[in-house]
């Protein structure tokens, strides 16, 4: 029906109108405040409401690629314009749309300088987000995967904080580094195959030392999306130096979708390459999950401290992607992998919701204050109730309570771990721990406590717009906690088919 | 091979209909612009692009099916030239308009600059269309010293005095370095014509060492007239020394000049020799591409930066060349004129940017650029992301096609060499990204620029845009230009 409503365009429309609505902000300039803020809000809202439809008419029952657009699109290479969604991708532009109008609504008091260019980046960043996730040809994947650079660049270049320019050019050479050798691997791919579709380099049997390099050049373009050690210093800088809403786009959104590269891309184009380096994989993860939260516990700037977060919180999320190898191989059966997989994405999930919160809650205490250092604060209970209730529950989502949504994807990791190795599950489980120790410390510090200072005495609590944004999160961080079923039930039959294909060896006989 | 008659000679004019009415009408306008006043001399102006937009359209009326070989052998027509006889006439009359306001403030509005334009056109259009090494060359001196003319054209200035004598002395002996390969090859081969002398190389000469001396004179002077590295020295100082107007015609138009020199000479007339000039250009590639985007880095100006920047994707344009494929020629091809529509662009830029006794070539010229202009700060951002190669601007897709070009004939480290200096590339264009966006501005006055100039620049940016979004059209063009 709603597929049917925009003739079977309804992807493009999620791309597009947002990508569009940005460029018709752009002209209203500085002097119209007002109407860039409401138009931009109008175009997320609208852009939301059609996701919501994506949502609705979405078919659990099938694996298969929903709501597909296939059109010509460069016929001389063989590119097209192919769209398509599962139930991997379906629940990530959920996220995305959201996030999306959230940040609109959080900018809206906060933003002095540059207002319409301002919303213009966020909401075309969204159209490119939106299309990294419905992209089914791999040109047109890398293209929105690009294209996503441009608008974070100006974002954090424009807005942010002293060592902006430091941070989004590390941010950019970074992360542009990694995707050119993913190019070189797309390009490789299709000379191999005749084709860009994504479905046909799946199928395409490759020996395993192609698989290899493939994998690897994904592994540069993917490891510095999400962040994985060691390639994550970017993150830290970028983080901090960001608007509060460049920093929730990021956690939010730009983490997954490295994650959900290796998802896409490396665990079905190159299954056996994935196996025989999925030691290297979990090193890695479990660097992120134990090592990292150590890091944390050392910071003293709030959105620093939250990074590092954001990085550990990852790594279960590459854990629980390559750990099904390892399941098979101790355990011989395939239970198991399943439930790596869906908590891997419930995480990605998760971790969206929950460090957006995080990094909104720091930017309302940032608006005030006008600092990050968690010296600055104390007892900002006192001055600010209803802001430290939901700061409270997003820090107890960030260590994982039951109940919130931080829960379901950190303990369905665990448990398939726990099939694969004792060990896995036994460091993997130490964050419990840690991330505890460094979140409940913050707000200790930050929240609890006499009134510090004068100017935490001085603090306003939260205004009616940044209830609702953190009111939306909240409930959204406890919907996912107390009833995950709906998103587990979107993405099951989608997981279980890339289970199935991430085990079939492609290597040419 | 070819026996001389005069009836077939009279004959084969016809497909040289567009070089000889645009050399009839450069003449016409050397003579008519004796006779205006400085009032008056926007008639050159007008009728300067005019020529050149009516030239485009006889070129593009010429039916052109198959290779037709005429004039005795010593001049060709095929779908590439045509293809790129379009491209280089639009290109050039895109350059005048730009140019107009800029000799106007510095009081050098001479018809010298738009005949001595004219004429190196009409050298390139012979160059791309030579069916002979004769032809050749001389469509190559008619532009070179055309070119050499043009930037000494400011009498006023040393600088440029100083960089046109740079220039002459470099080139010449990079021609001369031309003319000794060539006569080897004569010598080797026994024959002046192209397509004789492709087959006396597919008839077992493609082995004699001799051939192969020559050959290594006539890359290097196609690595010179590219400005390729370790023969790009002139690039830098003509680009900084010459008033900018002629830096923007040198960095646009001959591009195609040399791209077409490479074509004729090496895949058409040295094919079977391939694997020969395929080793030499790898070098040259590699070379342009890392001391290009290197050194870039450390300029502070903008002209030099950009000269830097062209080298660099000279060594991509290169890459393109070497692979020895139909769809490496292609995709050089797609990069030249993607990279000229881009360079013209960015000149362009400079150009609006500079006023009366100001040159805005300084790349700090550019800061704060988003809140004295908004609009022209996207459209220099446009042509910065797209030399990045950056999607969706279409110097994405120019780097696409130079990698899968050479990725298909099994260069893997090549490939990934390539992208690794474009994305050291990246951190120089970024760079102007960041002074125009993140940075106050240090100068409030208003952008200069007709209302003509503005909105060919625009038109230009937009080009690069829509172009990104949706290559397929030059692709296609690219395809039936080479097949």
């Amino acid at each position: 029906m709603a597929h049917v409503m925009f003739g079977g365009h309804l992807l493009s429309v999620l791309i597009w109108l947002p990508i569009a609505g940005g460029f018709a902000v752009l002209p209203l300039g500085d002097g119209n405040a007002r109407a860039s803020k409401w138009a931009s809000l109008a175009v997320a809202a609208a852009t939301l409401a059609a996701s919501v439809l994506l949502y609705t008419r979405f078919n659990t029952l099938t694996a298969a690629m929903q709501f597909g657009e296939h059109a010509i699109w460069i016929p001389s290479i063989h590119a097209e314009y192919h769209l398509g969604v599962d139930g991997i991708s379906m629940p990530l532009i959920l996220l995305t749309t959201l996030t999306t109008v959230l940040v609109v609504i959080a900018g809206w008091g906060n933003v002095e300088k540059r207002i319409a260019q301002y919303f213009a980046a966020f909401l075309i960043l969204e159209g490119a987000m939106i299309g990294v996730f419905a992209a089914r040809d791999a040109l047109l994947f890398y293209v929105f995967w690009e294209v996503m650079l441009i608008p974070m660049f100006l974002i954090i270049g424009m807005w942010g904080g002293e060592r902006r320019v430091y941070a989004t050019v590390k941010f950019f050479l970074y992360t542009f580094l990694g995707s050119v050798l993913m190019l070189v691997a797309l390009i490789y791919l299709y000379l191999k195959s005749g084709s860009y579709e994504l479905a046909v380099f799946q199928r395409t049997p490759l020996s395993l030392f192609e698989q290899t390099l493939i994998f690897l050049a994904f592994f540069a373009a993917f490891a510095v999306k999400v962040p994985m050690w060691p390639v994550h210093t970017w993150l830290p800088d970028a983080h901090v130096e960001a608007p509060a809403g460049g920093s929730v786009i990021l956690a939010a959104i730009m983490l997954k979708m490295g994650a959900y590269g290796f998802l896409r891309l490396s665990l079905p184009i190159t299954p056996d390459a994935s196996r025989e380096l999925t030691w290297l994989m979990i090193v890695l993860s479990l660097i992120a999950v134990v090592y990292i939260c150590f890091v944390a516990l050392a910071q003293r700037d709030m959105k620093k401290l939250i990074a590092y977060s954001s990085i550990a919180h990852m790594g279960f999320v590459t854990l629980g992607i390559f750990v099904g190898y390892r399941i098979v191989e101790h355990t011989g059966s395939t239970i198991g992998i399943e439930m790596a997989l869906d908590g891997a994405v419930v995480q990605m999930i998760s971790h969206g919701l929950v460090s957006g919160a995080m990094f909104l809650c720091v930017g309302v205490m940032y608006d005030r204050m006008h600092t990050r250092e968690i010296g600055a604060y104390g007892g900002v209970v006192n001055t600010m109730p209803i802001f430290a209730t939901l700061m409270v529950l997003f820090a107890l989502a960030n260590c994982a309570l039951p109940g919130t949504s931080g829960f379901v994807g950190e303990f369905l990791v665990i448990l398939a771990a726990f099939k694969a190795s004792f060990w896995y599950a036994f460091l993997a489980a130490t964050t419990l721990v840690l991330g505890a120790a460094y979140t409940l410390w913050l707000i200790k510090r930050v929240i609890f406590g006499a009134v510090a200072n004068d100017n935490v005495a001085a603090m306003q609590d939260l205004n009616g717009r940044e209830f609702l944004v953190l009111g939306v999160l909240a409930a959204a961080v406890l919907l996912v906690g107390l009833w995950p079923a709906p998103l587990l039930d979107s993405m099951r039959t989608s997981t279980q088919h890339l289970a199935q294909q991430m085990l079939v060896s492609k290597i040419a006989p | 091979m070819y026996s001389f008659s005069v009836a077939d000679f009279n004959a084969g004019l016809v497909y040289a209909r567009p070089e000889i009415f645009l050399g009839s009408a450069a003449c016409a306008i050397l003579m008519l612009d004796l006779l205006l006043t400085d009032a008056r001399r926007h008639w050159t102006i007008v009728l300067a692009v005019a020529s050149l937009l009516a030239t485009a359209v006889l070129a593009a009326l010429q039916p052109v099916s198959t290779r037709v070989v005429a004039l005795g052998g010593m001049f060709e027509l095929d779908r590439m030239a045509q293809a790129l006889k379009i491209v280089v006439l639009l290109t050039v009359a895109v350059v005048f308009v730009y140019s107009i306001e800029y000799l106007r403030r510095r009081a050098i509005m001479k018809g010298e600059y738009f005949v001595l334009g004219l004429f190196a056109t009409l050298g390139i259009m012979v160059l791309i269309s030579a069916a002979s090494l004769i032809t050749l060359y001389l469509g190559l001196e008619m532009l070179s010293l055309c070119l050499y003319a043009m930037v000494a054209f400011d009498r006023e200035s040393g600088r440029a005095a100083e960089s046109a004598i740079k220039f002459f002395v470099l080139g010449s002996l990079a021609s001369g370095t031309l003319l000794y390969g060539m006569s080897i090859v004569y010598g080797v081969t026994g024959s002046l014509q192209l397509n004789a002398i492709a087959l006396a190389l597919q008839a077992g000469l493609a082995d004699n060492i001799g051939l192969l001396f020559g050959i290594a004179f006539i890359i290097v002077a196609i690595g010179f007239k590219f400005g390729a590295v370790p023969f790009h020295m002139w690039i830098p100082d003509v680009y900084e020394g010459s008033p900018t107007c002629v830096t923007l015609f040198i960095g646009s138009a001959p591009k195609f000049a040399a791209f077409a020199l490479a074509m004729r000479l090496l895949t058409e007339g040295l094919a079977a020799a391939q694997p020969d000039w395929g080793q030499m250009l790898v070098v040259l590639a590699v070379l342009s591409m890392a001391i290009g985007n290197v050194v870039a880095i450390a300029q502070s100006n903008l002209k030099r930066m950009l000269a830097y920047s062209t080298i660099a994707h000279v060594g991509f344009i290169l890459l393109g060349i070497l692979s020895g494929t139909a769809l490496g020629y292609r995709a050089a091809m797609f990069y030249t004129i993607t990279y000229v529509i881009v360079a013209s662009g960015a000149f362009g830029m400079i150009l609006l940017l500079s006023r009366q006794g100001f040159e805005a070539e300084a790349i700090t010229d550019f800061k704060g650029l988003n809140a004295r202009s908004p609009w022209f700060a996207g459209m220099m951002a446009i042509f910065m992301f797209s030399l990045a190669g950056l999607p969706p601007f279409i110097g994405f897709w120019a780097k696409f096609g130079v990698i899968q070009a050479v990725l298909g004939v099994g260069y893997t480290w090549l490939a990934v060499v390539a992208v690794l200096f474009s994305v050291i590339g990246a951190f120089y264009y970024l760079r102007i990204v960041k002074l125009m966006y993140f940075d106050a501005a240090s100068d409030a006055e208003r952008l200069g620029g007709s209302a003509l100039m503005r909105a060919v620049l625009s038109a230009n940016a937009l080009l690069v845009f829509a172009l990104g979004l949706a290559p397929s059209a030059l692709f296609v063009l690219c395809q039936r230009a080479i097949q």
